[in-house]
Parts: C-alpha cells; sequence; structure tokens
C-alpha cells in the first residue's frame, strides 16, 4: 500500500502570548507500508511537532493525516509512540510496563494466558527477558528505551512513532540499539517514522530520509532516498561509497543550506 | 596488595568492624546522648532554683509507679494512663481517618478539575489558618456531646494538609505520563490505579504526615477543653490536684507518642518514593 501513512497540506500553528506562532506548513508526506521514514532537521523545527501530529496527540490547524486510510483524530493504538525520554511508569516492573499496552489492546479478545505469552514476547524481542521483574531505576537507559520500543511494538501496531528514541543514551549503546531496531523492524515489518538529529542513523536506518527546514513555519525541505541494500551492517557501510554519498548529502543540506540560524 | 594468611584476614576484618561500630558510637550515638544528658543537667538546675517544678529524679520515680499500673479503672474520671493514651489516640485515630476519606478525594478532585480548584481555593485559603480550637463550639453545638467534638477539630485540623497535598500531586504529575496514558488509550479507571494514584501517593503521603502532626498536637489542647479520658484533659485534671510531675510526665508521653506516630509515616512514605 503506497498511502499507508498519508499528510496532507498539514500547517499547525500555536497561539502563544506573543501571537500566533506557525510551527508548520505546507507538509506533504506520503509513506508507504513497511518503510522506514527518518526526519532530520535543526532543533526547532518542528520535527517532533509532526510526530506528534502523527501519533495524535496534536490536532492540525489545517490538512489532513491519515493513517491506513483513516483520519488521524487523536492518539490510538494503531501507532505505537517510543518517548525520547523513555516514559516507562516507576512503580511498574518492565512486565507490568509492556502488559498495561497490551491489556488495553488485546485484553477484549484473549484471555489473560495469551496476554501473558504477548507481554512475554514483546520483551524476548528486545532481548529483555532476563530484566523483565525488574523496575525502571533498577536497569540502564539503553535497557529502559528498549521497554519502551517492546512496549510500543507489543500493540502490534500499524506504524511505529519514534520521538529520538536514541537522543539521550551514549554513543555505544546507541548503535547497539540502532542494530537491534534494524533487526526487529526487518523481523516484524514495521512501519517506523522516526525523528533524529543523528545523520549517521538517519542514513543506517532508513529508505527515506525527510529532511526538514528551519522554523518558525517549518516545512519539507527534500526527501532522500537511501538505496542502500538490507541487511544492513554499520561496518561494511562505514566505507561503501553510496553511504557516504547519502551521509554528505544530508550534512550538506543541514549545514549549507539550512543552516542553523544561530550558527550563521 | 601481596598474600594474606587467613588469620590476618580475620583480624583485619574484625578491626574494620571494630572501627565501624566506633564510627557508628562516635558519630551517630553521641551526639545524641550528649543533648539529653545536658537537657537532663538544665532541668536539675532550674528545679533546683524553683520549689514548684520537680526534678528528674522525682519525676522518674512518680513515672515508674505510674506505668506499673497503666490500665486500672476506677470510675469514670479516674482511669490509667494507658487508658488515656489509648482514648486520645482513638479520637485522633476517627477525625483523621474521616479527614482522610474526605480529603483525598477532594484532593484529587481539586488537583484534576481546575474549576473547582479555582472554586473552592478561596474558601480553602481563608478556613486553613483558622485555629482547629475555634471550631470546637460549632462541634459540641452541632454534635451535642463532647467526644464527637473533639473528633470533629480533630478532621478539621487534618483535612486541610491532605487535600493542600494531594491536590499538588495531582497537579504535578509530569506531562510524559498522561502522554502515556493518551497514547495507550487507557481507561479514566486505569489512568486512575496505574498512573494518578501512584503518582500522586508520596505528595498524599506528606500530607498525611503532615496532618497526623497537627491532629496529635491539637488533641491535647481539644481535650482539655471538652474533658473524659485522654491525655490532655488528664494534662488538666493533674493541673487541677497541682501533680506537676504527671503534667512533665505527660509532656514527654504527647511528645513520644508524636515521634512515633511521626517515624512510622516516614517508614511508610520511603516504601512509597520512586
Amino acid at each position: 500500500m503506497k498511502n499507508y501513512v498519508h499528510v496532507e497540506n498539514v500547517q499547525m500553528s500555536f497561539d502563544t502570548r506573543k501571537g500566533r506562532f506557525v510551527a508548520l506548513k505546507d507538509i506533504n508526506l506520503s509513506i508507504a507500508r513497511g518503510e522506514f521514514i527518518t526526519l532530520i532537521g535543526h532543533s526547532g523545527c518542528g520535527k517532533s511537532t509532526l510526530l506528534n501530529l502523527v501519533a495524535g496527540l496534536l490536532m492540525p490547524t489545517d490538512g489532513i493525516l491519515l493513517c491506513a486510510k483513516r483520519e488521524i483524530g487523536g492518539p490510538g493504538p494503531d501507532r505505537g509512540v517510543v518517548f525520547q525520554n523513555h516514559s516507562l511508569l516507576p512503580w511498574l516492573t518492565c512486565f507490568e510496563n509492556v502488559h498495561l499496552a497490551v491489556e488495553r489492546v488485546f485484553s477484549a479478545n484473549e484471555d489473560k494466558a495469551q496476554l501473558r505469552i504477548r507481554t512475554h514476547a514483546a520483551l524476548a524481542l528486545v532481548h529483555l527477558t532476563h530484566a523483565e521483574d525488574k523496575y525502571p531505576h533498577e536497569i540502564s537507559g539503553g535497557m529502559k528505551q528498549r521497554v519502551g520500543i517492546a512496549r510500543a511494538l507489543s500493540m502490534q501496531p500499524k506504524v511505529l512513532l519514534m520521538d529520538e528514541p536514541f537522543g539521550a543514551l551514549d554513543a555505544l549503546t546507541r548503535a547497539q540499539l540502532q542494530d537491534e531496531l534494524l533487526k526487529i523492524v526487518a523481523k516484524t515489518n514495521s512501519t517506523v517514522i522516526m525523528v533524529t538529529h543523528d545523520v549517521d542513523e538517519a542514513v543506517l536506518l532508513s529508505d527515506r530520509i525527510v529532511m526538514m527546514t528551519n522554523g518558525p513555519a517549518a516545512t519539507i525541505g527534500e526527501i532522500l532516498e537511501v538505496n542502500l541494500s538490507r541487511p544492513r551492517n554499520r561496518l561494511e557501510l562505514a566505507g561503501d561509497p553510496e553511504y557516504m554519498r547519502l551521509r554528505s548529502e544530508v550534512l550538506r543540506f543541514l549545514y549549507e543550506r539550512h543552516a542553523h540560524p544561530l550558527a550563521a | 596488595m601481596g598474600w594474606q594468611r587467613p588469620e590476618e584476614i580475620c583480624s583485619q576484618l574484625q578491626s574494620e568492624s571494630v572501627m565501624k561500630l566506633k564510627h557508628y558510637l562516635g558519630e551517630q550515638l553521641l551526639p545524641p546522648i550528649i543533648g539529653i544528658v545536658l537537657f537532663i543537667l538544665v532541668w536539675m538546675i532550674l528545679s533546683q532554683s524553683s520549689e514548684a517544678l520537680p526534678g528528674p529524679m522525682k519525676t522518674w520515680d512518680s513515672a515508674v509507679t505510674l506505668f506499673s499500673d497503666p490500665f486500672y479503672r476506677h470510675g469514670p474520671n479516674d482511669q490509667g494512663i494507658g487508658w488515656n493514651i489509648l482514648n486520645s489516640l482513638g479520637r485522633v485515630g476517627v477525625g483523621f481517618g474521616l479527614a482522610a476519606l474526605i480529603g483525598i478525594p477532594m484532593g484529587f478532585i481539586i488537583g484534576r478539575v481546575e474549576f473547582i480548584d479555582k472554586m473552592s481555593s478561596p474558601i480553602i485559603s481563608m478556613l486553613r489558618p483558622v485555629s482547629p480550637l475555634a471550631w470546637l463550639p460549632i462541634g459540641l453545638l452541632v454534635f451535642k456531646a463532647a467526644n464527637p467534638a473533639a473528633i470533629w477539630v480533630i478532621f478539621i485540623s487534618s483535612i486541610w494538609p491532605m487535600i493542600i497535598n494531594t491536590a499538588m500531586g495531582v497537579r504535578q504529575l509530569p506531562q510524559d505520563y498522561m502522554n502515556v496514558a493518551r497514547v495507550l488509550n487507557l481507561s479514566e479507571w486505569k489512568v486512575f490505579t496505574k498512573i494518578l494514584f501512584p503518582a500522586t501517593l508520596p505528595y498524599m503521603l506528606t500530607g498525611i504526615r503532615l496532618a497526623i502532626g497537627t491532629a496529635w498536637l491539637v488533641i491535647v489542647a481539644a481535650e482539655m477543653l471538652t474533658g473524659g479520658v485522654g491525655i490532655g484533659f488528664w494534662v488538666w485534671d493533674e493541673w487541677n490536684n497541682l501533680n506537676v510531675e504527671h503534667i512533665i510526665i505527660a509532656i514527654f508521653i504527647v511528645g513520644i507518642v508524636g515521634l512515633l506516630l511521626e517515624m512510622m509515616l516516614v517508614r511508610l512514605a520511603k516504601r512509597f518514593s520512586y
């Protein structure tokens, strides 16, 4: 399906004390099923706003957003969200955190044993079976983020939305989680929209990179196709000329044509 | 470090634990002991210079006799110290429990619904600083009995911290948690049991702790006015008998019971902090 997620003429403005602030305008984007899309741009360019619009946490001032041909009217379990700061509930164990999501989506049709199996499976997918009964403060930042991913995936969402999921992690943990995410996405055939400010992450993971201009009134500047074959291996890609070309393409967009206003 | 014989390690470990014990005695136990000794010394000096004030030894002797039979009953106005304490605790328990039953749900509603918050805030701000004892005549008027009036005063004094702290906890709920609730599309009940309640619990416990402190503070005064069996009235009674040792003992009892209540709640609060 070509138009799995469809964003048409979307504009988003906020009413602030200083008046109306236009964050996004003329956003048009069409995402196919199973595609991995990253949104990249300088901070304040509204990439998280766009993600929140797809998540349904924000309603557009103008324009239409569709997911699987249905209008997005609010948050829903068909769109799983992974937050930047993991947002696990600290008083629940990893298992209970994921179970909360599973229960919500599947408890109407499945019995308790099946729900538990689903929860175990989601945590096994991110290799956290050993930490199921731990509380969030007992595990590392990378593990918390993996629980967040498990929670989002456990609902079997149509689209996985990730808001700088690895932004708060150190470089090594980030690389490890990126590799894991690649495998999970390949296994589950998920459609993913991910916000990032990391050029390497964008090139490594995406099928297409959506590069955004600076705000206010930010919009999509350019969309870059990434035709690297999958499965991708970061070591092999490190010397790959096509990878280098794509990487410098993104860098040029970010630092030449749309340099951050403060850096100029 | 080279290879060590087991005995050596043993003696090393021993000396280490001795060091720890010394440290504990020196840093943790010594200062409070010095404080208490100084306190008793000052008390002794003061009692030497004043005829009316009994000294520590005399008070201690009196306390030993008093606590040797704490649960006797000689008619309604002469009962053991144990009964007096239990009666006071009972009143505090009932008044405080009722306040929790009404105050905590009210706190949730006020914290969650802005309209009701704005509606109730001037009234709460105005009534909160009123001395709880000012409510006693109203209690006597409405209930026409001393005991419920005392409970009413406890209720009024402990409800404010519970409402205010619970509401604050609800208001300070991180947006992240609410976003999780929205994204997972949780039902109102699940939002309450899995997010709102656990997130607010530490604040609620602070409110409960403040409330029990005030309640215990107020019960002595309330009972002085209402009479009956209870530590407050006991103090008043002993004043009328001019038994000053007993008054001093009562002060210690009130202090120690208050401390124990506080410690209990601090321990409870520790279990629920994330």
